[in-house]
């Protein structure tokens, strides 16, 4: 226990950043292999190999099946690999702000407000007689307006509005704009009919339908999201210590956390207006991550793109093959393994009311 | 480093706390804020810290405490608050290197110069063994070094100190105690404290500064302040004072 001298600060250790490749890599080969059509992994590798350049390795597959991973499963896995870090990366850098370890992209509303903006453009779109089958461009970005409404909402109602108040305070305030968003949603699609069976099937998850359309669309903004964040892994750290003491420590709170708001709900955005919603990956990946690999952000960043990228990719791979030939929506089966995680948390933070 | 504060008044919410303070410490003083609850003490020194919007003058050796960024004055002023926040999880060593905080780049990492800081301070205060440990582990006693230690790692010459030893037995609150003291002497550093236990404070400082509904009520040698009148009229306590080796002994008794 005593390590003395020897003791270093809290880093990412290269073991757990190979764990982590290895976890995108494996949930990458099994969502690639598997679906009605089951594939070998080896022959599997072999293909993605083959996608770099110079390469060519015979994977004995035909050309059918070459297409249904190049075409149909790729551009699904890899966009599951984007959704799942970015809710993952989302989720820990609204606790961290928060200092709030139930704060989740889901629960504090921002993923309604991300579902408002979508639904208003895709009504907007079909009211508009536009029949083409790809999301619009301008999606993510009323998306990230619709986000950063209600992250900021959720802020006024849960953390300015009175003293004495709880973590659970900030969920409730979330609550409660999720469902005032979600009123406002319903109100929208009765209003435009016509959308209702588009605006239906993206709710349920749109990766059902992913291809490289949507991983072109959201990767820029996953980007800058991861980009930003990550660089202020330390900064979170220092938020820590509350408002006060991080002035006392030569930091701008207020000003760390507008950045980080707004970098987090970007990714959200960009998530859900890909994905449809999908909620409690920000919640069950950084707290497995934290009971594991320790609170730092330094730690806790990098590992929860990696592993939220896996989680949701294997997850996709249960919602879709758990109940062949139906698939079930993603968000269920995310809401089926988060609900009692969810209860898990609650209990680990004891009486703590801060 | 000199600390001046002149004319400092503060209002928290509308409400008027403090009416136009004045308070000198001395480079390499140990000045001690006494005063009943909500006297406005912790107030003072978040004002001194700069953690709170005041008018009136602040200042640290000659500078004005608003002319100086955040990140300069953290060199200069280091806060320990009274009752800190134990982040979950965190290791005493992550702890102690949030004081670089004001040496590192807003998004870069620690240097080397910033963990042979923190290596040292830790050694100092005896606190090696338990630098993998989690804060929140430790005794009440242990994690009041910890917190000392994380100002002493801001390398400041200003130490403000709010009621440090109230969380602890008298064995503790005397090993913190001659612990600042010791690193006053050998760092030359200005002690600005606040404290209950009176006769405590008058043995640890050189001057005390009776602060009482948001007014000096009285400053000087402890043996000016802690008498049984200006006590009884402020404290509404009836107090036997009697000479000691190192200042008053301060006894409450009854009416
Ligand atoms: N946000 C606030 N709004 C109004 N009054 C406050 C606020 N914070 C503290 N006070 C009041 O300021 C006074 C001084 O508080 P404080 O400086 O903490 O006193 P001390 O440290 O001497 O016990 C108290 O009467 C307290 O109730
Ligand atoms: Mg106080």
């Amino acid at each position: 226990m005593t390590l003395g001298p020897a003791a270093r600060p809290a880093r990412l250790r290269p073991l757990w950043l190979v764990a982590g490749a290895v976890a995108v890599v494996a949930a990458a080969l099994a969502g690639l292999a598997f679906g009605p059509v089951t594939l070998p992994p080896g022959s599997v590798a072999a293909e993605l190999l083959n996608l770099l350049p110079g390469v060519r390795i015979d994977s004995g597959l035909t050309e059918r099946e070459v297409a249904i991973i190049t075409e149909l499963r790729l551009p699904r896995v890899v966009l599951g690999l984007i959704v799942g870090g970015m809710l993952a990366l989302a989720g820990t850098a609204y606790q961290g702000v928060f200092r709030n370890p139930l704060a989740d992209p889901h629960l504090l509303g921002v993923a309604s407000g991300a579902g408002l903006g979508v639904t208003a453009v895709i009504a907007g779109r079909v009211a508009a007689g536009d029949a083409t089958t790809n999301l619009p461009v301008g999606v993510p970005v009323a998306a990230f307006v619709g986000a950063v409404g209600a992250v900021g909402l959720t802020y006024l109602l849960g953390v300015a509005g009175g003293r004495g108040r709880s973590p659970a305070t900030l969920i409730l305030a979330g609550v409660a704009v999720s469902a005032f968003l979600d009123a406002a949603q319903t109100y929208l699609m009765q209003r435009h009919v016509d959308s209702l069976r588009e605006v239906y099937s993206w709710l349920l998850g749109r990766l059902a339908t992913a291809g490289w359309h949507d991983v072109r669309m959201v990767l820029p903004y996953a980007v800058v999201t991861a980009a930003v964040v990550l660089a202020h892994r330390r900064v979170l750290d220092v938020l820590g210590v509350g408002d006060a003491e991080a002035t006392a420590l030569g930091l701008h709170p207020q000003r760390a956390r507008l950045v980080l708001l707004a970098a987090a709900s970007l990714g959200t955005a960009a998530a859900v207006s890909v994905s449809g919603l999908i909620g409690f990956v920000g919640i069950i990946v950084p707290h497995t991550l934290r009971m594991l690999a320790g609170a730092s952000h330094r730690v806790l960043l990098p590992l929860s793109v990696l592993f939220g990228g896996a989680f949701l990719t294997l997850t996709d791979l249960v919602a879709r093959t758990v109940a062949t030939p139906a698939e079930i929506p993603i968000g269920v089966v995310t809401a089926f393994l988060g609900a009692p995680f969810f209860v898990l948390v609650l209990r680990s933070m004891g009486g703590r009311t801060t | 480093m000199t600390v001046h504060v002149t004319g400092l008044r503060v209002a928290l919410d509308g409400t008027p706390i403090l009416h136009g303070v004045d308070l000198t410490v001395a480079a390499g003083e140990w000045v001690t804020v006494i005063g009943p609850n909500g006297a406005g003490k912790s107030t003072l020194l978040r004002a001194v810290g700069g953690l709170l919007p005041f008018t009136g003058t602040v200042t640290i050796a000659g500078t004005e405490l608003g002319r100086l960024a955040r990140r300069a004055r953290a060199r200069r002023v280091a806060t320990v608050v009274q009752s800190p926040v134990v982040p979950p999880g965190m290791a005493v060593l992550d702890y102690v290197l949030l004081g670089r905080t004001p040496y590192i780049a807003p998004l870069g990492r620690e240097s080397a110069a910033d963990l042979t800081a923190v290596h040292d301070v830790l050694r100092r205060l005896d606190l090696e063994p338990f630098a993998s440990r989690r804060l929140e582990t430790l005794s009440g006693g242990e994690r009041q070094r910890v917190f000392l230690a994380r100002a002493l790692a801001q390398g400041a010459s200003v130490l403000l100190l709010d009621e440090p030893t109230s969380a602890l037995d008298i064995g503790h609150q005397q090993e913190v105690l001659e612990l600042v003291d010791r690193l006053r002497r050998e760092n030359g550093l200005t002690v600005l404290a606040t404290m209950h236990d009176l006769t405590t404070a008058g043995e640890y400082a050189d001057r005390l500064v009776l602060l009482a509904d948001g007014r000096v009520a009285a400053a000087g040698p402890p043996a000016d302040v802690l008498t049984e009148t200006l006590l009884a009229e402020h404290y509404r306590v009836r107090v036997r004072v009697i000479p000691g080796d190192h200042g008053p002994l301060v006894v409450p008794v009854r009416g």
